[in-house]
Order: C-alpha cells, then structure tokens, then sequence
C-alpha cells in the first residue's frame, strides 16, 4: 500500500486560477490517489471551493494542468468530469429535497422499461436499487424509495448522495464539508462511509476544516491558506496542533492569542 | 392471485396509513374540491347537481385546465407563464383570419394557430433561457408584446377588432361540438391533455427532469439534464395548450375576438397552485392540478345557481387561493417531516 506502488488518478501541477484580478488560486500542486483519503484542509477563503470547482469540472484553470490516470485532462463541464469518474457530494447531501429516494438517486441518468413510445422510467428498478445501496454503506432504516429526500437526517442525506456515487462508478469523491452541519453521531456515521468508500478503492478527497474528522480518516492532507498550498503531508508526519496553527495562518494564530491574553488573562490557564 | 397480488402491495407499501396521504400534494385540492362541491350542492340546489350544472362548471374547468396542466410543468419546473392569455387571443385570431376572412380551408387555420401557440413558446423559453432573466418578467413582456402585436396586426388586416368564420363540419365537432347537447369537447381535450401531461411527468424521464430542474437548477445541470432545452420545451407546451383553447373558442364561437383570453393567465395559476404545485417548483401532481382546476371551475360557475351576485365568486376563489397557499407550505413541511416521527419512536 505504498504510495511509490500506486499511480495517482488525479493530478494537478502549478494550477493556479485567477478571478477578475483576483486570484483564488496560486500554483497548488496535488496528487489523489486510489483507495486513499486526501483531507484538503483551509479556513474559509482559502480557495478550497475553488478547487473543488477546477476538480469537478466547473471552473478550467487559468494556467496549470489537470491529469487524469496519467494523461492530461480538461475538464470542459461538471458533465465531462462526472463522466470520467469525478462525484462531488456537497454540504447538505442530496440536493432535491422534494424528490423521492429512488427519483433523485437517478436524476439524469434515469433506468427505464418498455421500448419505443412506451419506454418508461423504471420506478420500481429506482427504488429498490437505491434503497438497497444505502443499506450497503449501513444506512439499515430506510426501506422505502419513495421516502422524499428531505425528510431524510443530514447524515442519511450524505449518505444517499455517496451511495449514488459509489454506484456509479465514481473513481474519484470529492465530498465539501460533509459533516459541517452534522451532530456528532451523525457526523461519526459518514466517516464511517467514507471509510467504506476509500475500501472500495475510491479515492476520496474530503474538504473540511474539522481537523479531528480529517485526522481520523485522512491518510494525506493538504493545507490551502489564501490560495496556495501551504503544506503537504502525509498520516502522522504532524500532530494536531501544529495543523490547527497552519490552518488558522500560523503566525496570525500567535497574535491573535496574544492580543486575547491582553483582554482575558492568559488561555493557557484554562487549558 | 388477487390475494397474492393484495399482500405483495401491502407489503411494498409498509407505512400505508392516513398521514401518508395528508402528505401527497394533491390532498389539499381534495379537501377544497369536495368542499366546494358540497357547499354549492346545498347553496345551489338541485340545479348545481343535476347534468346540466355539472355541464357548466365542467366546460369551465376543461378550457382552463387545457392550459393550467402544461402551465403546471412550466411551474414545477420553477418557471411561471403569464402569456398564456395574450397567445390563446392571437391563435385563435390567427385561424380566424387565416380561415374565415381569408377564407383558407380550416385545416389550415388551425395548424397555423397552434403552430404559433407553440412558437410563442419557443420565443418565451429562448428568452428566459438566454437573458437568465426570471420567467415572470418575460412573459409579462411577451404578454404584452402579443397582445399589442395582435390589435395592430388585426386592425391593420382586417380593419376590427373581432372577425368571424365557420369552420368545417369535421373540424366542428372535434373542437366546437355540444356531446348530450351539454358538454362541450372540451371535456375530452381536457382528459387527453391530462393523460399526456400525467405520462410525462410520472411515467417518462423527462417528468424526472421536470422535477429535478425545479428542486435544484444547478445540481440538475450538473446531472447532465439538458436544463434549458427541457424549460424551452415546457414552455412550448404552455403555447400549444393555449393555442389549444384558442382553436375550440374559435369554434364554439364562431370567431375570434382580440380581448379574448386574459382571465385565463391568473386562472391558470389559480388552478396550478390551489391544486397543490409550489410557487418555488420542485414539487406538484398533476391530479392535484385537475382537482385544483375543478375546484376553480365549481366556485366560478357554482355562484350563478346560488341566487347571489356573481361577485362572491371572485372573493372566494381569492379566499381559496390564500388558504391554497399557506397549506401548501404545511403540506410541503409535512411532506418534508416523514422520517423525524420514526426517529422519535426509534
């Protein structure tokens, strides 16, 4: 399971991308490998909703490449991407929240029967199917398909949305913040899906900026701070604490701390 | 067999029970239909109930609901169409014109019509799909431009504001017959248009398409959905069902007028959104439409057997529209709600 045995599935070099004026990006180089979990870590503004955005087909970067399985890639829409094997599960999970389980779960991609004029979309296919791959990531209480979306909890949402990906061939899971609305046993259960997927030999790059959740199924991270890649390590090269500073801008962090202590007495007492 | 066929649907459906269907969108509709109808039974007498009261509403009903069930995909699909009226108008002028003051065989007249129902369509969803501006804006542009377009092109032409024409037999009794002497063939158009509409939405993937583009427009495209060329194509089917009842008024009537048709754009919504679809999109039934769309039918014709002026109608479709609207929301959160009461049981 060494890196130096796997080739990386997706590989960005120099890319960098640039906004009216403004750049949201400068030279961030990764590489995402196969059944492995790469934690993109960043306080918000850091330019990780951009990535994600050059990742998933939205935005093209302004200069830089994008390699696919060795070759390089363009990535022209969110459709070209989603084609190759690139899922991005956002936030709130599934995004159709008055469609039911099964509608959603083939929104664009619909199973049908019959043939000609009476060709039909295959409700029953849908349901079962959906249903079935929830359960398979331990999602056990949904049985029905025609359960509407947003009667669903946040994680079951989460994971509605990654069992659509698994199912459809996704290679590589790009998932934004998937448990930053979530409670804690909510929260524990998508990690626990996530673990599954990066079993199933996805790769699964997980946006967040809940270091704990990272450091528990991370096994590569990088820290994005104003648009450029300030580290790049792998599980266990850093503790904690040195990632929290990172992310919060290091030296910022420190200063901040101090002016703190100024106004309430020094924070290491309460710790 | 049936026993067999009676326990695998039980068993498929394990929830089954009366709060499953206070959540279908349609239940509100029921309750107002039913409750209108038996309002005006009792108010109106044995000639409300009797055929020829059933006639009467019924007529009304199927002319609005020719328009309000395709008006009803514009709608979930998060568009609203408010050129509905201006192009029934300028369809049914066109065939008028075409057919009786050009004298054009009727075949002619109405391929015409509904050929230019469904290009105003086409017209409305390039726009909104090009600009990105809100459907609401421009079709209230539209609405205007094709109402002025016609009085000018009218004028112009034919020197009135109103011209007649008979058409041909066959083409009268499709679209202008009286079936039992009562009701008109309306009725029948209203149930094909129904049946497609109904088949598009749940049985075909484009009703997947109509529903995902209303819940979430971006997500929908990043799906790969074709998102405007399905918008393009719904409201080209608002057009047609315009059109539609363009061509059956010039029958019945025997003409065209160019004020015709401008009560049908709020009653057209009035019928969409009472029958349970959200103004946001996303969500509706098309039986909820057509309950919605009798209600509508039963309230406005219903008054005329009461005895009272026929005012009060106004005031209690606008009554029924209000209360149509908060209890969607309540139906949308129940809806919404179906997991959080098993979680508490768990």
């Amino acid at each position: 399971m060494t890196k130096a045995a796997k080739k990386p599935i997706l590989r960005l070099k120099n890319v960098s991308k640039v906004f009216a004026g403004y750049q949201a990006l400068n030279d961030v180089s990764l590489e995402v490998y196969p059944g492995q979990v790469l934690c993109l870590l960043g306080d918000n503004g850091a330019g990780k909703s951009t990535l994600i955005k050059v990742l998933s087909g939205f935005h093209e970067p302004t200069s830089g490449t994008v390699e696919w399985d060795g070759q390089e890639a363009r990535f022209k829409s969110p459709k070209d991407a989603n084609e190759r094997g690139i899922a991005t599960v956002h936030q709130f999970g599934g995004t159709f929240p008055l469609m039911s389980i099964g509608r959603s779960f083939f929104v664009g991609v619909e199973p049908t029967k019959g043939w000609g004029p009476f060709k039909r979309f295959d409700r029953k296919y849908a349901n079962e199917t959906a249903v079935r791959e929830m359960q398979q990531l331990g999602i056990t209480r949904i049985t029905d398909g025609e359960r509407l979306i947003g009667s669903l909890s946040g994680g079951e949402r989460q994971a509605s949305a990654i069992a659509r990906a698994v199912h459809f061939g996704a290679k590589v899971l790009i998932l934004d913040e998937p448990t930053a609305a979530l409670g804690v046993k909510e929260a524990t259960h998508v990690l626990r899906i996530i673990m599954q997927a990066k079993l199933k030999g996805i790769a699964v790059i997980l946006v967040t900026h809940n270091v704990s959740h990272a450091l528990t199924v991370g096994d590569h991270f990088a820290v994005l701070i104003r648009g450029q890649k300030a580290d790049d390590f792998a599980k266990g090269e850093r503790t904690r604490d040195q990632i929290t500073d990172l992310m919060a801008g290091g030296e910022a962090m420190a200063e901040l701390e101090a002016e703190l202590n100024t106004l309430t007495g020094t924070i290491n007492q309460i710790h | 067999m049936s026993a067999k066929a009676t326990a695998s649907k039980a068993a498929s459906k394990p929830g089954f029970d009366i709060t499953n269907i206070a959540r279908r969108p349609e239940f509100g509709a029921l309750i107002g239909a039913v409750a209108v109808f038996i309002f005006f039974s009792i108010a109106g007498g044995s000639g409300f109930t009797d055929a020829g009261g059933w006639a009467s509403w019924l007529n009304v009903a199927s002319e609005v609901g020719i328009i309000a069930l395709p008006v009803a995909l514009v709608m979930i699909a998060g568009d609203l169409d408010l050129s509905v009226g201006s192009t029934l108008a300028a369809s049914s002028m066109t065939m008028a014109i075409l057919s009786g003051f050009f004298g054009l065989p009727t075949w002619v007249g109405v391929i015409a019509a509904l050929l230019f129902g469904v290009l105003v369509g086409w017209l409305n969803g390039y726009l909104v799909t090009k600009t990105n501006l809100p459907s609401f804006v421009v079709t209230l542009a539209s609405m205007f431009i094709v109402m002025g377009a016609t009085l000018g092109a009218t004028r112009l032409i034919v020197g009135s504001t109103s011209v007649t024409m008979t058409a041909d037999p066959f083409f009268q009794i499709i679209f202008g017959n009286l079936i039992f002497g009562l009701f008109e063939t309306a009725v029948v158009w209203w149930a094909v248009i129904a049946i497609i509409v109904s088949w598009v939405l749940y049985k075909s993937i484009f009703g997947n398409w109509i529903y995902a583009i209303g819940g979430d427009m971006i997500s929908a495209r990043a799906t790969g959905i074709p998102v405007n060329k399905v918008r393009i194509a719904l409201f080209m089917g608002s057009g047609f069902g315009a059109a539609l009842v363009g061509v059956i008024q010039t029958c019945i009537y025997n003409g065209a007028q160019v004020a015709a048709g401008q009560s049908f754009v709020f009653n057209s919504i009035i019928a969409v959104v009472v029958g349970g679809v959200l103004l946001t999109g996303g969500y509706g039934s098309t039986l909820g439409v057509i309950l919605g769309t009798v209600t509508f039918g039963i309230v406005n014709q219903g008054i005329y057997y009461t005895g009272w002026d026929a005012d009060w109608a106004a005031l209690i479709l606008g009554l029924l529209l209000l209360a149509a609207v908060l209890t969607n929301n309540t139906f949308r959160r129940l809806a919404l709600s179906g997991g959080k009461k098993e979680k508490k049981n768990d």
